[in-house]
C-alpha cells in the first residue's frame, strides 16, 4: 500500500471496496443452491447451473434449471391463486404493494450487492438507480392499486402472467414487471434471465417475508426453454418480455393466435442527436450517461452519436478527453464508472462486433489506459467515420461502443435518426426549445429526452416504436398492459346476421338488383373500383369478385384486390399519412363531419343496399346507416381531444406523454355490421391522424365500395383512406407481412388472427386481431378509448427545465 | 501587457509546468466566444449531483487528499470584529494547520504541510503579513469594495494599490454584478482589466459572487470575461451572498477554465469559497477539479478554497484516521 506521503504527491484514486459480507451470507444462508419460489415455498433444487459473477468469473451459486412441470406447478398455483389476489378489495393489494416497496427500501443495500455480484454492473448504479427506481416502481404501483375501480372502471386483471425478463436491469425489471401485474389484481411467474437469477430469488424471500399470498408471485429460473415453457402454456394470459428483438419475434410467432395477450420490450439503436447550439459539455456527460452507463448493456442506450456536422470535432475531442477519465473495474469498488460485462459471450460479441467495425472502415478509439485483464471487461470505445451503411451503425452491440455520425440539417438529422428498424427512445440536445420541442414529435421512439438521458420513472410510461417493441411499462399507459374489459361487460353479441349459408347463384343479370329494376332500359354498369390514393383503380389483375345476398341473388361486383394493389395502397396511404399526422384534431374532426353530413345525404342509399347484401331488414338496416352517422360524430368529437398526459416525474421538469398515431394501419373489417364495423374502425384511426387500407368484410364490401364517393366529396386527403376489397384473410395477410405496415387491425377468424399474427413478427408491427364478435351498435363496445388507444402510441417526452 | 492571439480551439495545448504557471496576460474582449457560451442548468446539475457518487477516497488515500486540502485552503476572516490578535491566532494555524502528533502519525512532516494563503481585509494585511514573516504562506486581500463592490471606482483600485503595498501578495476583487446582469460585458472586462493593472505582481483572484448572478449562464459569461481581462483565478462568493460556492458553480467555472485553457493556453486557477465546512464536501471539490481539469489543479497555485471552519474538520478526520476514533473539535488548537 502506498504511504500516505507517496498518495499526497501523486493524488491518485484508491481501492473503495463496498463490502460483499452481508451478500454472501444470504448466499450462504441457501447454501449457495436454489429451487425456485413456487406457491409459496422453495421448491427443492432441480438439475442445477452455475451462477457467476462476471467481475471475478468465479461461480457464486447454483440455481435450478427450470423444467416444464416446474412452469406447469407454477402457472397451477398462479391460477390458483388468482381468485384470491383479483378478488381483493384494492385498498388490501395496494398495501402489499406497499409491502414490496417497503421490503426493497429496507434491504436496498443488499439487494444493490447482491445485484452488482451476479450482473457485474457497479455498485454506485445498482445502489444510486437501480434499487431506488425497483422501490419506487412498488410505491407508484401501490398508488395504482388504491386508485383501481376508480380510475380504470370496467376493467379487470388479465388472469396469470408468465413475465421473462433480461439480465441487464435483473431486479428493476422484475418490478416493471411484477408491480403494474400486481397492482392490477393478475398473478405471475416471472423468469429472471439465466445470467441474474440471484435478486429477484432475493426478492421472492423478501415478499414471502412481507406477506404476499401463496402463487401470486412465482420464480421459476432456468434458460430458454424455461421461458419456452412459460410462453406455451396453454393457461397463460399474458406474456410480458424483455429482450431481444429476435427472442421477441419468436414470442410473437409462438403466441399467435393463442388469444395470449402480449406487451414486448425489445432491443434499440438509440439516436442521441446533438445540435450545434448544445451546451457541448453537458452533452458530453449525456453521452457517459448514454452509452457508458451499466456497460452500454442498456436497451435504451443512445448508442448512435448524431452530430451536427460544424461542431463534430469539437465534440470528438471532448468526448475522447472525457473518455480517458472513465474508471473501469471491480463493480463493487465505489469509485468505478463502469463494472464488468455480464458474460463472456457478451463481452465476445462486442470484441467481434468492433472487430467487424474496424474491419468496414470506421475509425476505433480507446482510451490510453487499459481495462482489468480478469474478468469480463471492456473499455469505452468510440468510432468515428461511421456511415449509415456500416455494421455497426445497424446493429445493436449492447456494449459500450458508441458510433458517430453527422448531419447537416435538423431535417436529415431526423432522418438518420429514424433510420433504423428500432425506436425505443431519442435523446436531442439543443438550447432552442423551438427545435427540441419540433425534433421530439418526429423522431420514431417511445420515449424521447430533451437535453438528457435515461431519464426512468415509475410514473411515465417506457417503451418502443417499430421492432423495439409494444406495450408501455410504467404511468398510466402501462396499467392497459395488464388489465382486460371486465367479463360482465361482454355480453353475448346476438347473432343478427351475416351467417346465412349463401344459396347457389340464380343466373341473372348482375344490374338487374342494383339499379332500377323496373326500368325498361339497360341500366349502366356501376361495378365499383378499388380505392386508392384518391383515385378509383382498376385492380391489377382486373378481376371482380361477386357479392351475393344471403338468398343467393347477385347484389353487385367489386374488385379482386391482390398484393400489388395492397402495395399500391400503402405506398398511397405512406404518402398521406405525414400530412394528416400535423393536421389539426379541429380540421381531422371537420372533415369526420362532413363525412357524416355526406352520409346522412345518402342515408336511404345505404339502407337500401345493406339490406340488399344482408337481408336485416329495412329497419336494422336503417338503425345502422344512424349508428354510422352518430359514430362518425364520436370521432369527429374525439378528434381534438384524445389527449396525452402531462406526467408527474421527480425532475424540475415535465414528461408529456403524447399520443401519436401509429401511422400507416391495415385495417381488415367484421363482417356483423359491414358499414357501422367499417365506420367504427376508420372512426378512430382517421380522428388520430393515421392513414388507412381498408379491407372491407369479404361477403359484403359494397357498403365500403359505396362509401368512398362519400370520402371523395368530403375533403378527406387522397390516401388517407384506401379500400381494397377482396379475399379478406388473403389480403390480411399481405398487409400484416408487409414491413412499411406499422399496425394491422383484423376482425375475422382464428384462423385469421393467427395468420395476422404470425405475419405481423416479420416488423413486429402492432395487432389488434380479435375474433371475437361486438356489439358494434352498443356505445360500451363498439367505439371510445378502447379504439383510440390502440390507433395510437404514447411517446414520453422528458423536457427538464430551469436557466 | 501583450495580449496573446485568441486562437481558435487549441485540443491540446502545451503542457504546465510542475509548480508555477505563467500568469495569464488575458486576451482582447472576445465577445463571440463569451455569446456562443451554453450552459444547461438541468444537465450541469444531474453532472454535479453524480460527481460526489462516481468518486470517494477511502483510508490511506482520504487522509492524503484531505492533507491536500489542507494545502489549498485560503485560511480565512473577514468579519467586523477582526482584530490584530484574532489574525495572529490565524496565522499561527496557518503555519501549523495539522497537529504535530498527527502528522507525525501520518508520515508527514516532511511535506511542510501549511495552508496556501490567509486571506484578511486590507486593515489587517500587514498584521498577517508580518505575522507569516519567513514562512511562504501569502497573505490576500480582500479589495475593490468587497463585498458589494459599489465604491467609486476609483477608490477600488486604490484600495488594491494599498493592499499591495501593505504586502499583500494575492488580491480577491469583486466585480460589479450589474455589468453582467445588464449584459454590458465590455464594463466588465474594462473593470477586471483595471483592477488587474492595479494588482501588479500581486495574484488577482476576480470574484463573481455567483448567488448574486442569477443563472448559471451568466456565471459562464462572466467567467469567461474575468479570464479575458487577465483574472489569474475566478472565485466564486464573497462568502456574503445568500448562495455561496455550490458544486454546480464549481463545475461551470471549471468548464469554461478549460475553454479558456484549450484557447490561449493559459491556466486559471479556481477557488471556491464560502460553505466549504467539512471534509467531505471539500474532498468532492477536488473530485471535481481531478475529473473537469486535471491533477494539476490540485495545487495552490491553481487551486484554492477559501474557508475558516473546514481546516478543524478536516482535521479531525485526519485524527480520526489515525487513532480509529471519531475526534473531537476542542481537541483541535483553535485558528
Amino acid at each position: 500500500m502506498p504511504s500516505v506521503s507517496k498518495i499526497f504527491r501523486t493524488m491518485e484514486y484508491g481501492p473503495a471496496p463496498e463490502s460483499d459480507k452481508e451478500a454472501l451470507s444470504w448466499l450462504g444462508k441457501h447454501e449457495r443452491v436454489f429451487g425456485h419460489y413456487i406457491d409459496g415455498a422453495w421448491t427443492e433444487p432441480g438439475t442445477t447451473y452455475d451462477v457467476m459473477n462476471p467481475a471475478t468469473s468465479k461461480v457464486i451459486a447454483r440455481v435450478t434449471d427450470g423444467t416444464a412441470a416446474d412452469v406447469d406447478a407454477a402457472v397451477r398455483a398462479a391460477g390458483r391463486a388468482l381468485p384470491g389476489w383479483k378478488g381483493l378489495a384494492p385498498h388490501a393489494r395496494a398495501r402489499h404493494l406497499y409491502a414490496l416497496a417497503r421490503a426493497v427500501q429496507k434491504h436496498a443495500r443488499l439487494l444493490a450487492v447482491l445485484e452488482s455480484m451476479d450482473n457485474g454492473k457497479s455498485i454506485r448504479e445498482t445502489r444510486d438507480i437501480d434499487v431506488p427506481l425497483v422501490a419506487r416502481h412498488f410505491y407508484h404501483h401501490a398508488g395504482w392499486a388504491q386508485l383501481l375501480g376508480a380510475e380504470f372502471a370496467g376493467y379487470e386483471a388479465v388472469g396469470v402472467v408468465g413475465q421473462i425478463i433480461p439480465w441487464n436491469f435483473p431486479l428493476l425489471m422484475l418490478a416493471w414487471k411484477i408491480a403494474p401485474a400486481l397492482a392490477c389484481g393478475n398473478t405471475v411467474i416471472l423468469k429472471p434471465a439465466e445470467f441474474t437469477p440471484l435478486t429477484a430469488l432475493c426478492f421472492a424471500e423478501l415478499a414471502h417475508e412481507a406477506g404476499i399470498p401463496a402463487g401470486v408471485i412465482n420464480i421459476v429460473t432456468g434458460h430458454g426453454d424455461t421461458g419456452a415453457a412459460i410462453v406455451d402454456h396453454p393457461d397463460v394470459d399474458k406474456i410480458a418480455f424483455t429482450g431481444s428483438t429476435e427472442v421477441g419475434r419468436i414470442i410473437r410467432k409462438a403466441t399467435a393466435g393463442s388469444g395470449k395477450k402480449l406487451s414486448l420490450e425489445l432491443g434499440g439503436k438509440s439516436p442521441f442527436i446533438v445540435y450545434d447550439d448544445a451546451d457541448l459539455d453537458s452533452v458530453v456527460e449525456g453521452v457517459v450517461d448514454a452509452i457508458w452507463f451499466n456497460q452500454g448493456q442498456v436497451c435504451c442506450a443512445g448508442s448512435r452519436l448524431l452530430v451536427q456536422e460544424g461542431i463534430a470535432e469539437q465534440l470528438v475531442a471532448k468526448l475522447r478527453a472525457r473518455m480517458e477519465k472513465l474508471r473501469v473495474g471491480a463493480p463493487l469498488d465505489k469509485a468505478v464508472d463502469m463494472g464488468a460485462i455480464v458474460a463472456p459471450v457478451q463481452l465476445e460479441r462486442i470484441r467481434s462486433l468492433v472487430q467487424q467495425g474496424a474491419d468496414e472502415g470506421a475509425t476505433m478509439w480507446q482510451p490510453s489506459w487499459a481495462a482489468p485483464q480478469d474478468g469480463c471487461f471492456y473499455p469505452p470505445t468510440l468510432f468515428t467515420n461511421v456511415e449509415p451503411s456500416s455494421t455497426i451503425a445497424q446493429v445493436e452491440i449492447f456494449g459500450p461502443v458508441l458510433v458517430t455520425m453527422t448531419f447537416r440539417t435538423p431535417d436529415e438529422s431526423v432522418a438518420l435518426a429514424n433510420n433504423t428498424p428500432y425506436g425505443l427512445a431519442a435523446s436531442v440536445w439543443t438550447e432552442n426549445i423551438n427545435l427540441a420541442l419540433d425534433i421530439a414529435p418526429k423522431i420514431k421512439a417511445g420515449v424521447v429526452w430533451v437535453n438528457s438521458t435515461n431519464l426512468f420513472d415509475a410514473a411515465a410510461g417506457f417503451g418502443g416504436y417499430r421492432e423495439s417493441g409494444f406495450g408501455r411499462e410504467g404511468g398510466r399507459e402501462g396499467m392497459w398492459e395488464y388489465l382486460k374489459r371486465a367479463e360482465s361487460r361482454e355480453r353475448r353479441v346476438e347473432k343478427k346476421r351475416g351467417t346465412a349459408e349463401r344459396r347457389p347463384e340464380r343466373m341473372s343479370s348482375a344490374a338487374s338488383t342494383l339499379d332500377s329494376p323496373l326500368s325498361t332500359l339497360p341500366s349502366i354498369d356501376r361495378t365499383p373500383k378499388l380505392f386508392i390514393a384518391g383515385k378509383q383503380a382498376r385492380p391489377d389483375q382486373g378481376y371482380t369478385r361477386r357479392i351475393h345476398s344471403p338468398t343467393g341473388t347477385l347484389v353487385g361486383e367489386v374488385g379482386e384486390g391482390n398484393r400489388k394493389d395492397i402495395r399500391n395502397a400503402v405506398e398511397a396511404a405512406h404518402a398521406a399519412a405525414g400530412k394528416w399526422a400535423r393536421s389539426t384534431g379541429h380540421n381531422r374532426g371537420q372533415i369526420l363531419y362532413y363525412i357524416a353530413e355526406n352520409l346522412s345525404a345518402r342515408a336511404a342509399e345505404f339502407a337500401a343496399r345493406i339490406d340488399a347484401m344482408t337481408a336485416c331488414g329495412k329497419r336494422a338496416s336503417k338503425q345502422e346507416v344512424d349508428a354510422s352517422i352518430s359514430r362518425l360524430f364520436t370521432y369527429a368529437a374525439w378528434a381534438d381531444k384524445y389527449d396525452g398526459l402531462v406526467h408527474s416525474v421527480p425532475i424540475r421538469g415535465v414528461s408529456i406523454a403524447m399520443n401519436e398515431p401509429i401511422g400507416v394501419i391495415g385495417v381488415a373489417c367484421p363482417d356483423e355490421f359491414p358499414l357501422l364495423g367499417l365506420v367504427s374502425l376508420l372512426g378512430p384511426t382517421m380522428a388520430t391522424g393515421n392513414a388507412t387500407i381498408v379491407v372491407p368484410s369479404q361477403p359484403y364490401p359494397l357498403a365500403a365500395t359505396d362509401l368512398y364517393s362519400v370520402l371523395e366529396t368530403s375533403d378527406v386527403p387522397a390516401g388517407v383512406v384506401n379500400v381494397v376489397t377482396g379475399g379478406r384473410d388473403a389480403l390480411s395477410k399481405v398487409l400484416a407481412e408487409h414491413d412499411d405496415v406499422e399496425a394491422v387491425w383484423y376482425f375475422g377468424t382464428r384462423d385469421g388472427v393467427t395468420a395476422v399474427e404470425l405475419a405481423s413478427a416479420s416488423n413486429m408491427k402492432r395487432t389488434w386481431a380479435t375474433w371475437r364478435e361486438r356489439d358494434w351498435l352498443d356505445a360500451a363496445d363498439g367505439e371510445g378509448r378502447e379504439f383510440l388507444r390502440a390507433a395510437t402510441q404514447v411517446k414520453n417526452v422528458w423536457v427538464p427545465y430551469g436557466e | 501587457m501583450t495580449a496573446k492571439p485568441n486562437l481558435s480551439l487549441v485540443t491540446s495545448p502545451r503542457p504546465l509546468p510542475a509548480d508555477h504557471v505563467e500568469r495569464n496576460a488575458g486576451v482582447p474582449l472576445d465577445l463571440d466566444v463569451v455569446r456562443a457560451i451554453r450552459v444547461n442548468r438541468s444537465a450541469v446539475e444531474r453532472r454535479a449531483a453524480t460527481i460526489p457518487t462516481r468518486r470517494t477516497v477511502k483510508n490511506e488515500w482520504q487522509a492524503a487528499w484531505l492533507l491536500r486540502a489542507v494545502t489549498l485552503i485560503d485560511l480565512t476572516t473577514l468579519s467586523g470584529d477582526d482584530t490584530p490578535g484574532n489574525v495572529r491566532r490565524l496565522c499561527a494555524k496557518a503555519r501549523r494547520p495539522v497537529r504535530d502528533d498527527i502528522i507525525d502519525a501520518l508520515g508527514a512532516r516532511d511535506l511542510g504541510i501549511t495552508v496556501g494563503a490567509v486571506c484578511v481585509y486590507h486593515a489587517l494585511v500587514k498584521t498577517a503579513v508580518d505575522a507569516l514573516a519567513g514562512s511562504d504562506i501569502p497573505v490576500a486581500a480582500v479589495s475593490t469594495g468587497f463585498p458589494a463592490g459599489l465604491s467609486p471606482v476609483e477608490q477600488r483600485v486604490q484600495e488594491i494599490r494599498a493592499s499591495v503595498a501593505a504586502g499583500a501578495r494575492e488580491i480577491d476583487i469583486v466585480i460589479t454584478r450589474a455589468h453582467v446582469l445588464t449584459g454590458n460585458y465590455a464594463a466588465l472586462y474594462d473593470e477586471v482589466r483595471r483592477f488587474r493593472e492595479a494588482c501588479g505582481d500581486a495574484h488577482m483572484k476576480a470574484i463573481l459572487a455567483t448567488g448574486e448572478l442569477a443563472t448559471l449562464g451568466n456565471v459562464a459569461r462572466a467567467s469567461m470575461v474575468a479570464m479575458q481581462a487577465g483574472a489569474d483565478f475566478i472565485k466564486t462568493s464573497t462568502g456574503k451572498e445568500g448562495v455561496n460556492a455550490t458544486l454546480p458553480f464549481a463545475l461551470v467555472m471549471c468548464r469554461m477554465i478549460r475553454e479558456y485553457y484549450e484557447r490561449t493556453g493559459w491556466a486559471i486557477g479556481f477557488k471556491p469559497a464560502g460553505g466549504i465546512r467539512s471534509a467531505k464536501n471539500a474532498l468532492e471539490y477536488l473530485y471535481v477539479m481531478k475529473e473537469e481539469l486535471g491533477d494539476r489543479w490540485l495545487q495552490p497555485d491553481l487551486f484554492r478554497f477559501g474557508a475558516s471552519s473546514l481546516l478543524t474538520d478536516i482535521e479531525r478526520q485526519l485524527e480520526h484516521f489515525v487513532t480509529g476514533r471519531y475526534a473531537a473539535a476542542h481537541r483541535m488548537p483553535m485558528p
